[in-house]
């Protein structure tokens, strides 16, 4: 898991029509969290929409994407290896706890049941699997979005403002579980926000985007 | 690469068939029809046409059909809306009107025959007393030469169907502010939504109202049992000459096939020039400013509408239960002396097998519109591509052709084209027929659905490494279980329904509950009427019951998926 992963972005641009959003040159190594701040419509989740391969078709996007030395914006989206952190945790309402762990796990993981039983203590929920995810509170559903994304392992990951709708006591300490999570995962990260104590608890480069 | 095709397909499968059969219709209408010996195009299939007696008159009542039943129907739907303030009784009547559109429109019409016959519920209840009948009357109520009654069963059917689609478009109107807007400068609230809601939700529920002029206009059904019969309207014309034994009168029917469509599109012409008309003075009485005069006669008028025709339509469902358990029943009794279930015995060893014809077609039918509505809309997600709303945008917008050509208009031409063609696999004909008419709805009902869709659970699922075939399978449908299981309990009842589709391709060969209901008109006796309209109005309700069942059983863990739609 402590593969050495890095995520290097090459003259990226996203364009509407011919109006420049975003441009964006930076490299992120393994561990590391890069935070792209700016007020809304400048256009940062476009940015991770490219990044994750799901850009509108009305945007245009250039530049290089290099995933541990692989050009992913050939690829689809579903080969990218790049986990996605929502605003929303988004347990699918259809599937248990331990579902929605499983759904994440590679095909061939060995010993499936185990692996989510040990996710599921890592992050004090031991026992959890079986519930309906509708009958949790707020920060264990983010929880277990967090050890969603882990458990599909990643090669980088994308976080979309993922702390914005969760109370002012869990958001610290959903801040610091995500960040030395990532970190221990040895994951190049880029986070989107426009709140500062985001961009401060990341603890890594920020950069600000204009309107 | 399959569900790139299948919007093309889609359009193929359901437009190929209509102008084939028209065209198939044309021809013979000016004496082409080589089988049967017309080898030269010649007028004289008008000459005969027109040489019916009461063409004029079978050409009035199905064109008035056509303009009064869209206009009352949709005249009540939006006074009732203008007037639903959410009280118990506007929810109450809501609940109470969608079952109403599985309702069969055989069985729909059997019940108000029943009710308003001279012999029917609604005389037995006012004879002797306040009529003096002793016994019933020797008056023209059902199947009246003006047809009212043919409207009036046909408005009772149509009201529950404009309604849905009306409430199903209202949300994107966000038709409570408007209204509040309204109020604050004054308006009285059934004023205001008429003024600030009903012009724009008109052009989103325009295209429903346009195929209740088409099926008015051109009902066979429902005619049969309601409408007039010297002369009966013309669909029903053009069914009785397509069956003569005589096999010369197809060059007449042809002829009555395209008078027909000529008559709906008068009617749909009709309608245009009463838009324009409604939109002018409309406009005036906008801008008149009047607050307050004539709020609560509409309030009233539209309410007590909508209440009187749900309430028929029930007392007609009643009607035929106690008809078909009625024992001996003398005229002025409101109900019979004996009870007995001889009728359901006697009835019973003949349902089975056109029960198990009709679910055989209901089910394929559904199955193939709800694969083939699935790729559609998978494919628009894919490609990203949406139709813009309520435009005319998308050539999936065809989809709906098979709701605007009148039935007989086409299905008879195919009939020919087929049958020159050879072709005799008569099940696999009805249910291609039924399909044409099952898809549109289940597309209409699915769609909404689909495309409100959070996009993003199917993007989470290929993040987490899953294909986008995964992610269809393992996270959009069932979520969608409860939408897509609807789709397939409207599909169902639109198939279950059908009559004309049925009697033609399966060249009268093929017996649904439907049709055999239908064959008993003629014959008039009630009771076993009562038992076939019942059993008719019953198997749809089975698709809903699945529809909403299946998905509280499932998902009784879930809390998240309960309570969506």
């Amino acid at each position: 898991m402590n593969a050495q992963h890095h995520l290097d972005l090459r003259g990226i641009e996203v364009r509407l029509d011919s109006v420049s959003l975003v441009t964006l040159d930076a490299y992120i190594g393994p561990g590391e969290v890069l935070t792209v701040m700016g007020p809304s419509g400048s256009g940062k989740s476009t940015l991770l929409a490219f990044l994750a391969g799901f850009l509108p078709p009305t945007f245009t996007a250039r530049g290089r994407v290099l995933l541990d030395g692989r050009d992913i914006p050939a690829l689809p989206a579903e080969r990218r290896a790049i986990g996605l952190l929502f605003q929303d945790p988004l347990l699918f309402p259809h599937l248990s706890v331990a579902g929605n762990l499983r759904f994440a796990l590679p095909r061939r993981t060995p010993d499936k049941a185990a692996r989510i039983d040990q996710a599921l203590a890592e992050v004090g929920l031991a026992g959890y699997g079986e519930r309906d995810p509708a009958t949790l509170s707020g920060g264990q559903k983010a929880r277990i979005a967090l050890m969603r994304l882990l458990l599909s392992a990643p090669c980088a990951a994308l976080l979309d403002e993922p702390f914005s709708k969760l109370d002012t006591h869990l958001r610290q300490e959903m801040r610091q579980l995500v960040f030395s999570r990532l970190r221990d995962a040895g994951l190049p990260s880029l986070l989107v926000t426009h709140d500062r104590e985001d961009a401060d608890a990341a603890g890594g480069r920020v950069i600000e985007l204009g309107h | 690469m399959l569900l790139r095709l299948t919007p093309a397909l889609i359009v193929a499968l359901l437009v190929s068939p209509i102008l084939a059969g028209v065209a198939m219709a044309l021809l013979p209408a000016f004496g082409y029809l080589p089988a049967l010996g017309g080898e030269a195009l010649t007028l004289a299939p008008w000459r005969e046409l027109l040489a019916q007696p009461g063409l004029a008159r079978s050409v009035g009542v199905s064109f008035a059909s056509g303009l009064v039943t869209t206009a009352v129907s949709l005249g009540v739907v939006l006074l009732f809306l203008a007037d639903a303030t959410g009280s118990r009784l506007d929810r109450w009547l809501r609940r109470l009107v969608s079952p109403l559109l599985s309702l069969p429109h055989a069985a729909a019409a059997f019940g108000l025959a029943f009710l308003i016959a001279p012999s029917g519920q609604v005389a037995r209840l006012l004879s002797p007393g306040l009529t003096g009948w002793e016994r019933p009357p020797d008056l023209l109520i059902v199947q009246d030469p003006w047809g009212l009654s043919l409207m009036a069963g046909l408005i009772l059917k149509e009201i529950p169907f404009l309604l849905l689609m009306s409430l199903a478009a209202l949300p994107q109107l966000e038709a409570p502010r408007r209204v509040a807007m309204a109020r604050s400068l004054g308006y009285r609230p059934t004023l205001a939504w008429l003024k600030v809601v009903a012009p724009a939700l008109y052009p989103l529920i325009r295209l429903p109202v346009y195929a209740v002029i088409a099926y008015a206009s051109s009902v066979v059904d429902v005619a049969m049992i309601l409408g007039p019969t010297l002369p009966p309207t013309l669909a029903v014309s053009i069914l009785t000459w397509s069956h003569d034994p005589d096999l010369t009168q197809r060059f007449l029917a042809a002829a009555g096939a395209v008078l027909q469509l000529g008559v709906t599109l008068a009617a749909l012409a009709g309608w245009w020039g009463l838009e324009c008309l409604v939109r002018r003075l409309g406009r005036r009485w906008v801008d008149g400013g009047q607050r307050r005069r004539g709020d609560s006669l509409l309030r009233t008028t539209g309410k007590g509408a909508l209440l009187a025709a749900t309430l028929i339509a029930f007392a007609g469902l009643g009607g035929l239960a106690l008809h078909s358990l009625a024992g001996f029943w003398r005229f002025p009794d409101a109900l019979p002396a004996t009870l007995t279930l001889t009728h359901w015995a006697r009835a019973l060893p003949a349902l089975g097998s056109p029960i198990a014809t009709t679910l055989i077609i209901a089910v394929s039918a559904t199955l193939l519109a709800l694969l083939l509505a699935l790729a559609a809309l998978e494919n628009e997600q894919r490609t990203g591509r949406h139709p813009a709303e309520g435009r005319l945008a998308s050539a999936l917008t065809l989809l709906y052709l098979p709701l605007i050509v009148p039935q007989i208009a086409f299905l008879f031409g195919l009939v020919i084209l087929l049958e020159s063609l050879g072709l005799r696999a008569r099940l696999a004909l009805v249910i291609f027929g039924h399909l044409l008419f099952v898809l549109p709805y289940v597309f209409l009902s699915l769609s909404e659905a689909y495309r409100r869709f959070d996009p993003r659970w199917s993007q989470l699922a290929l993040t987490l490494g899953s294909s986008r075939n995964g992610a269809f399978w393992r996270v959009r449908l069932p979520m969608l279980l409860a939408p897509v299981l609807t789709a397939a309990a409207v599909g169902l009842a639109v198939s279950i329904g059908q009559y004309l589709p049925t009697q033609l391709l399966g060249a009268g060969r093929i017996a649904t509950v439907t049709t055999e209901a239908v064959a008993l008109a003629a014959g008039a006796n009630r009771r076993v009427i009562g038992v076939w309209a019942l059993v008719q109005a019953s198997l749809p309700l089975l698709g809903f019951v699945i529809a909403i069942g299946v998905p509280r059983l499932l998902w009784r863990h879930r809390r998240g998926l309960r309570g969506t739609p």
